[in-house]
């Protein structure tokens, strides 16, 4: 306590040293940085896409044609909105049962290990994530040249069968090269991102709630019911919502599958459909100065429409999260 | 169907049941003895033949793909049917779903399986040291192609160039990103978090455009453009991988440098970062997988080049991915097959460095990172990612520190 101990008291530095200080500002600003994108990404976009919403005002959101060169140049986002959307809600169609089956299979079926020494759930999980990783333009590729011969005669059998519920309707009698097609394979390539995002979620399920349920007798199917899925669901909205923004992104696989027709049309398996995405990577380069800007815009459009749908999907996830803990 | 995992409790109270009711036959939903796996094959053996006499009948459904499509819902409402019938509806609800889960994995592994497949069986024919060597220099891609094919050369320094290049600037801007998250925090953590997810959402090809707007227009088309949009997509991917290795690093560690009086950088630097080695390199080199498949973004920033372009700052140059997107919309097949090689390439690289991540992080277990998913890395992923029996492990030893 007293000085004599100690002649001279040990100096403690509440301050940061400056290195610490070059620290924390070089973090603080690669941090910021992403603001700093994101917001450039719109500003640019926006001032690039100037001549085109010049060119048409709101009418850009509701035209439908792709004219954007000649005297009168008339041009609009809505049949490639739309049919982003119909692309995307296809998907997910596809994708949502399957992605969640499987993960409710990795996390609560599959045994550890398969006859001893395969390493199943690890190699189950490996490969989800594989198929995350595989380039879009090989899932175009497979889609146009294997899968596309084989939904056809699905088509034709929707179409025969379900034609008069409209959206199965086919006019024109060409069924390659649809919304259908495109939506399969976007919907697959949707597939390993919800599944590991559920499977994460399901993974957080507490474990006692879950044995409590068994020893209750419950079977495996109560338990997913009953536990595993109440505990998750805000977490299962979250990331069907993230596959969705992804749905809606896709433009390679849908580019090398469509075949872009602008009129606006909802008939799902009849040849001819469109998409932002696959509009911008189709039509770059084509249609002069004017139909750069134009592409720009849509691709504005889509930012918009993605950076919404993961906010909310952000929001969704943290909101179940603070639920779950 | 799946292994029985039995704990002994039940074992024994299902047991005491039994002897008690013996007069009611009792089921446990777990159970699978081979008259299951009889009534399982004769189901669907049923529907299979349901579907195809309604098949026969209406002649209008062709392909395997239509028909799979409607043989699942068929076998799976009969399996219930006759689940329901010889058992009880608990039973019944069980083996449906048990199925349907089962399914659903079986149809996530098939398109996979097809994939590999397909790209080495279309790709591998025409790949030779030729193809890898050569670039499309003098070829024309109009009338008889003959034998002059070219190849991938171009393309497959392109690509390495470029990712290179985007690897160099985003992920030391990933890992400060996540760093400034993690560790160094403030008022902007949150929002920072925010737009990370938000910018990961971001569709590639928004990046592509992005960049052909704020550089493109200035400089022209360049590798070091498509780098740029590689870097975009790469950065907020390495970001979240990164931020869930570092969550993972136990606070006693930081508590320990802190108390030998280590300033932060040093805390970081020393402790924190090698802790998380494994787990740091599997999300790069994930993050590095996935920009190096992108298409999308190279068409308006990169734009393509037929012959070899080694200087990433000037002129459009090749990548593996766009290549194979221009090749297989020509109208030669030699051309088109030359697009098959190049994909196969691409997915060689990709699955490349898939499996050397996954071998790096699965090095040290327990640092933070082994056996993790890779889209925990990728997208937002809830809370950690860990294997749930290590998780527990971890949340324990927090609550005791805590």
């Amino acid at each position: 306590m007293t000085s004599e101990l100690a002649p001279s008291p040990l100096k403690l530095a509440n301050k940061r040293s400056n290195e610490d200080r070059l620290f924390r500002g070089v973090t603080r600003g690669a941090g910021l940085a992403t603001f700093v994108i994101l917001a450039l990404i719109g500003v640019f976009l926006f001032i690039e896409a100037l001549p085109a919403f010049r060119s048409q005002g709101w009418r850009f959101l509701t035209n439908t044609g792709w004219q954007t060169t000649g005297a009168h140049p008339q041009f609009g986002v809505l049949s490639a909105l739309s049919g982003s959307i119909i692309i995307a809600v296809i998907g997910l169609i596809i994708a949502i049962p399957v992605s969640i089956s499987c993960a409710l299979f990795i996390n609560e079926y599959a045994p550890d290990t398969l006859l001893r020494f395969i390493p199943f759930k690890n190699f189950l999980t490996a490969a989800v994530d594989l198929m995350a990783a595989v380039p879009s333009i090989i899932y175009g590729m497979w889609g146009f040249f294997i899968l596309q011969p084989h939904m056809v005669g699905l088509e034709k059998w929707l179409s025969t069968f379900f034609g008069s519920l409209g959206i199965f309707q086919n006019t024109s009698g060409a069924y390659t090269s649809s919304f259908f097609i495109a939506g399969t394979i976007v919907g697959i390539m949707c597939m390993p991102i919800i599944t590991s995002l559920c499977r994460e979620v399901f993974s957080l399920t507490p474990s006692g709630e879950r044995e409590g349920a068994m020893s209750l007798g419950a079977s495996r199917a109560r338990v997913i019911r009953d536990v595993v899925f109440p505990f998750s669901k805000g977490g299962m909205i979250g990331s069907i919502m993230l596959g969705l923004g992804r749905a809606l992104g896709e433009a390679i696989a849908v580019a090398i599958i469509i075949a872009l027709a602008f009129p606006l049309n909802f008939h799902v398996v009849q040849a001819g459909g469109n998409s932002i995405a696959a509009l911008i990577a189709l039509q770059w380069g084509a249609g002069g100065n004017l139909g750069t800007s134009a592409l720009l815009a849509a691709g504005l459009v889509l930012f918009i429409l993605t950076l919404i749908i993961n906010m909310i999907a952000s929001r969704i996830v943290n909101a179940s999260k603070m639920a779950g803990r | 169907m799946t292994a029985v995992m039995d704990s002994p409790d039940i074992e024994d109270s299902g047991e005491i049941e039994e002897k008690k009711v013996s007069a009611i036959r009792r089921i446990r939903p777990k159970e699978f003895k081979p008259s299951d796996v009889v009534i399982l094959l004769l189901t669907l053996a049923a529907s299979y033949s349901i579907i195809w006499i309604i098949f026969a009948q209406l002649t209008l459904l062709s392909g395997a793909l239509g028909f799979v499509v409607l043989w699942i819902p068929t076998f799976l409402f009969l399996y219930w049917f006759v689940n329901r019938q010889m058992f009880t509806r608990q039973v019944a609800v069980d083996r449906l779903i048990g199925s349907i889960v089962t399914l659903g994995a079986g149809i996530m592994m098939l398109p996979l399986v097809m994939l590999t497949i397909f790209v080495f069986q279309k790709g591998l024919p025409l790949l030779s040291w030729d193809v890898l060597t050569k670039t499309q220099q003098g070829v024309v891609y109009t009338g008889p192609s003959g034998n002059n094919i070219g190849g991938v050369a171009h393309a497959l320094v392109g690509t390495i160039e470029e990712v290179a290049i985007a690897a160099a600037i985003g992920i030391p801007a990933a890992l400060l990103t996540a760093v400034f998250i993690n560790e160094v925090g403030g008022r902007f953590t949150k929002s920072v978090r925010v737009v990370v997810t938000a910018m990961s959402g971001t569709p590639a090809i928004v990046a592509g455009v992005f960049i052909y707007s704020i550089w493109v227009t200035k400089f022209h088309y360049s590798g070091f453009a498509g780098a740029l949009a590689l870097a975009i997509i790469l950065l907020p991917t390495v970001t979240r991988g990164t931020e869930e290795v570092l969550k993972v690093v136990h606070n006693d560690l930081r508590e320990a440098a802190i108390a030998l009086a280590a300033p932060e950088w040093r805390t970081v630097w020393s402790v924190v970062l090698p802790t998380a080695r494994s787990g740091l390199i599997t999300s790069v080199l994930l993050g590095v997988a996935i920009s190096i498949g992108e298409t999308a973004p190279l068409i308006m920033t990169i734009f393509g080049n037929q012959v070899m372009n080694a200087n990433p700052f000037v002129g459009p140059q090749m990548g593996l991915s766009l290549l194979s997107y221009k090749q297989i919309k020509l109208p030669i097949q030699s051309q088109i097959d030359l697009g098959y090689t190049s994909a196969l390439v691409l997915f060689v690289l990709v699955f490349g460095i898939f499996i050397l991540a996954r071998i790096l992080g699965a090095q040290r277990k327990g640092s933070g990172g082994g056996r993790r998913s890779l889209l925990s890395f990728v997208r937002w992923t809830p809370g950690s990612a860990l294997e749930p029996n290590e998780s527990a492990v971890v949340k324990k030893e927090e609550f005791s520190s805590d």
